[in-house]
């Protein structure tokens, strides 16, 4: 069960008993030190994870969604300062040196990066870039390097392997580059895996390829998975709770039927909203949200969503809400007027009859 | 793993507005040079060419001679002097040379493109396909050597031999920077009013273009000021006994172990000139942030 | 191949052009050419010689005559009171003296150049890389020939630790060929670094912003191992290609250098031609010298694009 932010006991390890509980992030913030300013791009965010489970991080660019995945893994450049904890398995990962931090990559948390032409070595052989990791942290000498790298690019369904291994990652279509990445993030049999936007750069075909090849894998190995996306769609089939981040903070979570059922924050109605259906006419104008994300320097002082909500009143924009639990078990949100209650059908009604226009399109 | 340092930082540090200590004193270091080169008849220095026996070989401070004699007991801070006078003429003319010849071909080729693109593209090809210094060599020693040759006309050679020779270099930065600038609207505009191409080429992209050939120009100069001392050392440089820096450190090759200073003193001049002229070219090329590479 | 294809035309109009002006620079000699090459010759060996070098001919066939020599080997001769020698036959102990020397001091200023690029680009904007940086820049400030002298004079004359002049074969002893490289390479190399540096420095600060590089990081691979097996590889194909046009270029520079520590070169031969006033000689020394850049070149070109497996696979 996914669980909420509250402050954990540890115990003693020899004493702990078996946990199905793999990450722990508490009250992360991730800070940027830029010649203008502080940016705020992850402002305290606080989740777990258990393994063999999937949560879909949703959220617009500029949510710091991939700025998230990156900070809990520790991937991050020079100018960042960082704030609260992560715990991997009872290993703190924020207090660790980057030696310690490197133990992990590859072996226990692995990523996979949006683009997978930007993501491969373009002047090394795939096979070298899959035995890599192998040869590093397993120890494996050449060829039984290359035969599990052949295991792993039939596993990730990509034909002739043989041949593929001699390759430059330009001579593989989209999709194929994806798989390759994806064979090498999972090559040392991870416990975690951050895929950040592994559909995006790829075509819409393929991209229920890529999402079915990652569900399958991570049954197959009882991983625990972080699917970062801006598509609610691509959440939808594919996780088994989602976590909506805007401004740097997470503003919805639930398990994924609840939330598709009974959404209570405007934004993560606003994100429904506005994906494309099938059964729309074409030429159907697409429901965007007006405005843009604020700016992450200095956020608003009350509910970062208020100026594009249309549900907004005096109170959303001079408090900010904190995360409230909802009905429905493992259920939070932040809202002061939550779609789908009386408060929020309210706050909408009175926002529709004023006079000055607050914002979703019609 | 500590990552290296975002570039951002770096970069702003460069663009700054003010010229910064280095740039002054590269300023102040060339002013002086230039100065000293211009006012070398009327200021109060000792004959340059005339040998006190006294005096030779003797280091710096010997007899109130700043920087001592060289080996046939001439006062060396007055051919020093002189010499900066040599070397700056020569170094200045031939670029300049350079900058007209290629910079008109390089113009004209970036603007009308075509035939004449294919052409002087193929002229500078051809001339960069000799090794520099070779050529201007070659040209120096066929044209300006052998029996009564005059100071004067090897001089006119150098600045020909060596003028040509920079003529690709600057040839090609001008017509990559006319190429970017004969794109720009403000050139259509001008043909749509009916100008004629010679107007617009010389009053409207020419003056776009001859800012970046300015910092090419500075480190030209740099380039040549050395050239001058390598053929001063394969005996074609400025002819003796006109003193250039080139061919000061050349004479006292033979006085090294006697007399050091007489090769240092030059080779410190150039050093601080080449630096000094390397350091406001970069500067003002990060300046303008012309990207001729993209080109 | 189309690519190869195109490149070799070019490559010989390049060389038409080129060997057309070495060709006919005897003709540009003021004055009487023959009296310039020999003119301590009686009246009737300089009509020997005009007809010999057909010097009253147009200019195509003293151009197609000239272009047949060369090709052949027939690289004219050295004029003196005691008669004629053949420039072919000093050419070949000399050239491959200069390869010698350019090919080491380029391979000297690599080994100084890569370790301290990727260093600087590893830790951009440190005071190792802001002081390298200035370092190498003032380094370049120097004239080679006044680094070469200085060297010879304060290593090889009051330090003794160096011979300053003669060349002794690889072949022969090789301890003394490098005790006698040393000083001319490294005058050659000090230059180089500097750009050299500053190129590699630039190309790896980029690369190692690239995805494919947090990639191999989120790998768990060690920074020397991400440094040098996925940064350096992609970052130096610039630098190799500048590397390998400057071998030619650096050709400037030998002469110099070669005459100061007396190496007996292709410099030292074009200095004696000149001083000697044997313009034959240095005519097919130039001609051999801007044929050599030139074919140089070209290699290096086509070496780039087989480097380079993207535009190896994208051309194909």
């Amino acid at each position: 069960m996914i669980g909420r932010r509250e402050h954990v006991t540890r115990a003693p390890d020899e004493l702990r008993p078996y946990s199905r509980r793999l990450l722990e992030v508490d009250d992360l913030a991730t800070h940027f030190t830029t010649p203008r300013g502080k940016v705020r791009a992850v402002d305290g965010v606080s989740f777990a994870l258990e393994r063999g489970r999937t949560l879909g991080l949703v959220g617009e660019s500029g949510s710091g969604k991939s700025v998230l995945s990156r900070s809990i893994m520790g991937l991050l450049p020079g100018n960042v300062e960082r704030q609260g904890s992560v715990a991997f398995e009872d290993h703190r990962l924020d207090q660790m040196g980057p030696a310690e931090l490197r133990s992990f990559w590859g072996t226990q948390i692995a990523m996979v990066f949006q683009d997978p032409m930007t993501s491969l070595n373009p002047v090394m052989r795939i096979g070298r870039q899959i035995t890599e990791p192998l040869r590093f942290h397993l120890g494996m000498d050449r060829r039984e390097a290359e035969k599990m790298a052949l295991a792993l690019l039939a596993s990730v369904n990509i034909p002739e392997p043989g041949r593929r291994l001699r390759q430059y990652p330009h001579e593989l279509s989209g999709g194929m580059r994806q798989r390759v990445v994806i064979a090498i993030a999972l090559a040392c049999g991870p416990k975690l895996l951050f895929a950040d936007e592994p559909t995006t750069a790829l075509d819409v075909t393929v991209q229920s390829q890529i999402l079915d090849l990652l569900r399958t894998q991570q049954r197959e190995r009882d991983m625990a998975m972080v699917l970062v996306t801006h598509d609610l769609g691509v959440v939808a089939g594919h996780t088994d709770e989602v976590a909506v981040m805007y401004a740097g903070q997470i503003v919805e979570q639930a398990p994924t039927r609840t939330l598709f059922a009974s959404m209570r924050m405007p934004y993560t109605a606003a994100l429904l909203q506005s994906i494309p259906r099938l059964a729309n006419a074409s030429h159907t104008r697409l429901d965007v949200i007006a405005g843009r994300p604020p700016d992450l320097l200095d956020p608003p002082r009350g509910c970062r969503f208020a100026p594009r909500c249309p549900y907004a009143q005096d109170r959303c924009r001079e408090e900010p809400p904190p995360l409230q639990e909802a009905d429905e078990p493992g259920h939070v949100y932040r809202c002061w007027f939550p779609v789908g209650t009386e408060r929020g059908q309210e706050a909408l009604e009175r926002n529709l009859a004023a006079p000055v226009p607050q914002g979703v399109d019609g | 793993m500590p990552e290296p340092d975002q570039v951002a930082p770096v970069a702003i540090r460069a663009r700054r507005r003010t010229l910064g200590v280095p740039g002054k004193l590269a300023v102040g270091w060339l002013l002086l040079v230039v100065i000293a080169a211009l006012l070398a008849p009327v200021l109060p220095l000792d004959d340059p060419n005339d040998p006190v026996g006294s005096i030779a070989r003797q280091g710096p401070g010997t007899d109130g001679h700043v920087l001592g004699g060289d080996g046939l007991g001439r006062d060396l801070f007055s051919r020093l002097v002189w010499g900066a006078r040599a070397s700056l003429l020569l170094s200045v003319s031939a670029v300049i040379l350079g900058i007209v010849i290629g910079g008109f071909l390089g113009l004209v080729a970036g603007y009308f493109r075509g035939r004449f693109d294919t052409l002087f593209v193929g002229l500078f090809d051809v001339l960069l396909s000799f090794p520099q210094l070779i050529l201007a060599l070659t040209l120096v020693t066929v044209l300006a050597t052998g029996e009564g040759v005059s100071s004067t006309r090897r001089m006119v050679v150098l600045v020909f031999a060596l003028g040509v020779v920079s003529i690709p270099v600057l040839g090609r930065i001008a017509r990559a920077n006319t190429l970017t600038w004969s794109q720009r609207e403000f050139v259509l505009a001008a043909r749509a009013m009916g100008a004629r191409h010679r107007s617009i080429m010389f009053g409207e992209v020419l003056p776009n273009v001859l800012p970046a050939m300015f910092s090419i120009a500075l480190l030209g100069i740099a380039v040549v000021i050395v050239a001058e001392g390598g053929l001063s050392l394969l005996g074609v440089g400025v002819r003796l006994p006109t003193p250039s820096w080139g061919n000061i450190i050349a004479e006292g090759r033979s006085e090294l172990r006697d007399a050091p200073h007489v090769v240092l003193a030059p080779t410190v001049a150039i050093f601080l000139t080449v630096l000094a002229l390397n350091y406001l070219g970069d500067v003002v090329r990060s300046r303008l942030d012309v990207r001729e590479s993209a080109l | 191949m189309r690519v190869v294809a195109r490149r070799l035309v070019h490559l010989l109009v390049v060389l038409f052009f080129v060997t057309l002006f070495v060709a006919l620079l005897t003709s540009m000699l003021p004055g009487d050419p023959v009296d310039a090459i020999a003119g301590f010759a009686s009246e009737e060996q300089k009509e020997a010689l005009r007809e010999d070098l057909g010097l009253d001919d147009p200019v195509w066939t003293q151009y197609g005559r000239w272009i047949g020599d060369f090709v052949t080997g027939d690289l004219g001769g050295y004029y003196s009171v005691t008669g004629e020698r053949p420039v072919m036959d000093r050419v070949s102990t000399a050239l491959p003296v200069s390869l010698q020397l350019m090919v080491e001091a380029q391979l000297l200023a690599l080994v100084f150049a890569v370790p301290l690029g990727v260093y600087s680009a590893y830790r951009a904007g440190s005071r190792f890389d802001r002081t390298a940086s200035a370092t190498l820049f003032g380094l370049l400030a120097i004239p080679n020939f006044a680094l070469a002298l200085v060297l010879a004079y304060y290593v090889g004359v009051e330090l003794g630790w160096l011979p300053v002049s003669g060349y002794v074969a690889p072949n022969e002893d090789l301890l003394e060929h490098f005790r006698r490289m040393a000083m001319p390479a490294v005058s050659l190399a000090v230059g180089q670094i500097a750009v050299y540096m500053r190129l590699l420095r630039s190309d790896m600060i980029a690369t190692l912003q690239e995805d494919f590089i947090t990639m191999a990081k989120a790998k768990g691979i060690p920074p020397s191992h991400v440094l040098w097996r996925h940064a350096l590889r992609p970052s130096s194909l610039t630098l190799l290609t500048v590397a390998g046009l400057n071998v030619g270029t650096l050709i400037g520079g030998a002469v110099i250098v070669e005459v100061i520590f007396s190496l007996p070169g292709m410099g030292l031969l074009l200095f004696e031609a000149i001083n000697a006033r044997q313009y034959i000689a240095l005519q097919s020394l130039v001609a051999i010298i801007a044929v050599g850049y030139v074919l140089i070149n070209f290699l290096v070109d086509v070496l780039y694009a087989v480097l380079d497996p993207r535009i190896r696979h994208a051309r194909a």
